[in-house]
């Protein structure tokens, strides 16, 4: 790529710089929307690492995040600890867990299974926090107060705090952003790959892909428990809703509508989503109404997410061919290039029959 | 109180409540056995069937006239969606029919929430059936149950016996066993996926609108129904019609007698099954 | 004194009521390329399945090396040095043909949680998967990728895909399946250059090929083994020339 323009570094730094700087500028209300897309992009980040990377489509990813919230509520509500360092682990660990035990069940299966399984999994942990009144009911709870961190009595990082908030939950998407593409890059990322376009084949060469992919559960669950950390210390509020399959669709629905096997798609999708709920909220009741729309339209006419025809028009002249290069960098930096759809491979990649 | 009776009401809202899960699995199996579609909007035609049986009820004044309106009304809306959405789904993967189907979702029920509300509704059991049959001096069963029971056998013999059959019979077990056989044979595709589609829609629609009297009409209750649907649909192996019948009796009983002895996880029990039976056996108990 | 490399005990496979491969009882040489003959159906696909460990058999014994293998799942069988091509290619296409390689040579990594340092630093699997990729024939395709390769290639590379695991044993099921004449010699060449150093079990219709490498044939004729020999003696064998070699002869 020796003739890359030097007008796409710039550009990225410019808007890495605004994205940094916008707290600071911003009205209230679109920094605290802000916050909200970065923690829906880690989360769609790390679905993304199941969906786009190793080909595994969970339906159950909310109840990772979810979970991690609710012990992270639970934990402030009922035993007072407000430590910040003890809710994150507590988060970790939940989320963790939880997709071992999912992870454990579903990678033995594939394909619909994989999805039908996921979304059923995903229910029960739904059931255990609405049903289970220690958890506080079908309502959701409110938070007592907000992680706090501090070292000696000296507060450091008060979560509660909307411009703090805001460069924590940043950092957290920059270091996700980061161990995800160390992780891609690393042979355990090559085998993932390997699952996703070939399962039977890799496991023919030697590897043991079960193995990889329960791995790979357990990362993208970790990371969700993040994002359900995140969400919980940003909302103040939890509710079963939260880990419900409707909440796992719309984080897939981000994952696609960015452009599935980038990292940057997710992000993308987030602020896509975030934006269109927003506005068709302000719009009319039944903006569901029009988010649903827009998603039958996105499967119909944009299967390769908004990454994906910008990354497409390769071809073209002018300015077509710059945004390409532009799309096409980070996307060939830290993924596949995404304008390949499945079914537009040879029969032999259909995995093993 | 009488300990047999009570069981005795138990197995038969058990066996109910199985009943109705297979109407709804059965087209939620045959839909992806014979044309590799997940449908997460089955349960969104539950829910339409059940609201448009509340709406021609209160209009017609008959339960059986609204029955009879509601399911052509119903398979007619199916059949647009398939050929305005389904029809450019069936080579993709199975993930844009999961978004595509739960955009639909999104859709349909806005719509339900515009033309009927989010208000919990109820519908009158039919007068004719209205009665109740004694079982012990305290304990009484309501005969309407029976007929759904009833009904939903009626639906499931001559479903089964349509397969067994007749030529589309022949062309639905052509196509589970092998999707190519078709195309082999010179069979029409589109016209069968119409008719699969629109069947699979019908029972999802009547079993909604059978069971409206005995249970609330209330905006999540597609969404309730589909999941169960797809327990029992993972637990008897996708696309097996046998599978799909054996799983939703057993899901009928276990949720019933769940809420029994374990009122305070009644919700997860169904799950907890279905993660044991797939820890047993991760393609479900009548894979083929 | 030959030694034995891989061995199978009364090996069978029913799929229902058909019997596919019954009672097998086979001993292979280490070092010697051994071509398993048949018609159509005679279960040689069957059998490599079994061996590879893609299909688990429903009686008998697999020893490799001496252990008993069968029960192990095909990844770990393929860790102990028994790799396979595929009769349809088999092959990922979205890559590059060196990452297709690179794929099988990363196998040979002590663990399997290496998740911080990039893979294109692991200069051992780097040097294992150009070493294949040269073997089979494809260095200068090293970038190219998969989808684009012609028919001949792709069979290629699938057997380039084995040698980047490093195996000792080589199952190849049909090798030459739908190749021109030169494509044809070219891998001809491939499998006597890899019969320098490893052990091959072959299936394969093509009969000039067999009988120009193949030290040892097995007829198979409906599931089970008729006659097991030196090319020389098969081509003599009465019973191998009325079951099978007279059908293809006179057809």
């Amino acid at each position: 790529m020796s003739h890359r323009s030097p007008l796409l570094p710039l550009l990225f730094a410019l808007v890495c710089i605004g994205i940094a700087l916008y707290p600071l500028v911003g009205d209230a209300f679109y920094v605290r929307l802000a916050a909200k897309i970065v923690v829906l992009g880690i989360l769609a980040m790390s679905l993304d690492l199941l969906v786009g990377f190793a080909g595994l489509v969970s339906m159950g990813h909310a109840a990772f995040s979810g979970a991690a919230a609710y012990v992270v509520a639970a934990l402030i509500n009922k035993a007072g600890v407000t430590d910040l360092p003890t809710l994150l682990a507590a988060s970790l660990a939940t989320a963790g867990v939880t997709a071992l035990a999912i992870g454990w069940i579903s990678v033995r299966t594939s394909g619909i299974y994989l999805i039908m399984i996921t979304l059923a999994l995903g229910q029960m942990v739904f059931f255990f926090f609405h049903d289970v009144s220690f958890w506080g009911g079908a309502d959701g709870v409110n938070l007592d107060a907000k992680p706090v961190l501090a070292i000696a009595g000296i507060e450091l990082i008060d979560l509660s705090d909307r411009t703090v908030f805001y460069y924590v939950a940043l950092a957290c998407l920059v270091g996700t952003f980061v161990l995800l593409s160390v992780v891609l890059q690393s042979p355990f990322g090559q085998v993932l790959r390997g699952v996703r376009i070939n399962e039977g084949r890799t496991r023919a060469l030697g590897h043991d892909v079960q193995r990889y992919k329960l791995a790979a559960f357990v990362l993208a669950g970790l990371i969700a428990g993040l994002a359900g950390f995140l969400e919980v210390a940003r909302s103040g509020f939890v509710s079963p809703a939260h880990l419900g399959w409707h909440e796992s669709a719309t984080v897939l629905i981000v994952v696609i509508l960015g452009g599935m096997g980038t990292l940057v798609g997710p992000v993308i999708g987030a602020f896509a989503l975030v934006f269109l709920e927003d506005w068709a909220a302000e719009l009319t009741d039944h903006w569901k109404l029009i988010v649903g729309l827009f998603v039958i339209a996105v499967v119909l006419f944009l299967p390769n997410g908004l990454v994906g025809p910008l990354a497409r028009s390769g071809g073209r002249e002018g300015l077509g061919k710059a945004l390409a290069r532009l799309w096409n960098a980070p996307a060939r930096l830290f993924g596949r290039t995404p304008a390949k759809r499945r079914d537009d491979l040879p029969q032999e990649s259909a995995g093993d029959a | 109180m009488d300990v047999g009776a009570y069981y005795l009401i138990q197995i038969l809202n058990g066996v109910q409540y199985g009943f109705l899960l297979f109407l709804v699995a059965s087209g939620l199996t045959l839909v992806f056995g014979i044309m590799g579609i997940v449908n997460l909007a089955h349960g969104a035609f539950y829910m339409i069937g059940a609201y448009l049986a509340f709406w021609l009820d209160a209009v017609t004044g008959n339960f059986f006239l609204a029955l009879a309106l509601g399911v052509p009304i119903s398979v007619l809306l199916g059949l647009v969606v398939e050929r305005i959405g389904f029809t450019h789904l069936y080579r993709r993967d199975h993930l844009y029919q999961v978004l595509f189907t739960f955009g639909l979702i999104l859709v349909l029920g806005e719509v339900r929430s515009i033309l009927w509300g989010n208000d919990v509704h109820g519908v009158d059991v039919p007068p004719l059936l209205s009665g109740s049959i004694t079982l012990t001096d305290t304990q009484v069963y309501p005969v309407y149950r029976l007929f759904v029971s009833l009904a939903c056998v009626v639906m499931a013999v001559a479903l089964g016996g349509v397969i067994r059959y007749t030529r589309l019979g022949m062309m639905i077990r052509a196509s589970a066993s092998n999707r190519e056989m078709v195309q082999v044979l010179g069979l029409d595709v589109n016209r069968l996926f119409m008719v699969v589609f629109g069947l699979g829609v019908g029972l999802a629609a009547f079993a909604g609108m059978i069971a409206s009297p005995v249970n609330s009409l209330h905006p999540s209750m597609g969404d309730e129904i589909l999941i169960v649907s797809f327990v029992v649909v993972v637990i008897g192996g996708v696309g097996s019609i046998v599978g799909a019948f054996w799983a939703a009796m057993l899901i009928g009983l276990a949720d019933t007698f769940g809420a029994v002895f374990l009122p305070e996880a009644a919700g997860v029990v169904v799950y907890a099954l279905m993660a044991m039976v797939l820890v047993w056996r991760p393609r479900g108990l009548f894979a083929g | 004194m030959p030694e034995t490399i891989l061995e199978t005990r009364d090996l069978s496979r029913r799929f229902g009521g058909l019997r596919a491969v019954s009672a097998v009882s086979l001993a292979f040489e280490r070092g010697v390329v051994h071509a398993i003959l048949g018609p159509n159906g005679a279960g040689k696909t069957t059998l490599i399945n079994m061996l590879s460990g893609d299909l688990p058999p429903t009686d008998g014994k697999i020893l490799f090396e001496g252990a008993d293998v069968t029960g192990l799942p095909v990844h770990v069988r393929a860790r102990r040095g028994i790799g396979r091509s595929y009769q349809k290619t088999n092959i990922l296409p979205e890559l590059t043909c060196l990452e297709n390689c690179w794929l099988g040579a990363q196998a040979r990594l002590p663990g399997w949680l290496n998740m911080v340092r990039p893979a294109r630093r692991y200069r051992d699997v780097q040097a294992r998967a150009e070493r294949a990729l040269g073997l089979c024939g494809l260095e200068a395709r090293a970038g190219t990728q998969a989808a684009t390769l012609s028919h001949g290639e792709m069979r290629q590379l699938e057997i380039g895909m084995m040698l980047a695991t490093e195996p000792r044993l080589l199952l190849l099921d049909e090798p030459l399946a739908g190749m021109g004449v030169e494509e044809s010699w070219r891998v001809i060449d491939l499998l006597k250059t890899l019969a320098r150093d490893h052990t091959l079990i072959l299936i394969e219709h093509d009969m000039d090929a067999v009988f120009s490498i193949a030290q040892r044939i097995t007829v198979m004729v409906n599931g089970c083994e008729l006659e097991t020999g030196t090319p020389e003696q098969i081509r003599t064998s009465v019973a191998v020339r009325d079951a099978y070699l007279g059908e293809e002869l006179a057809a």
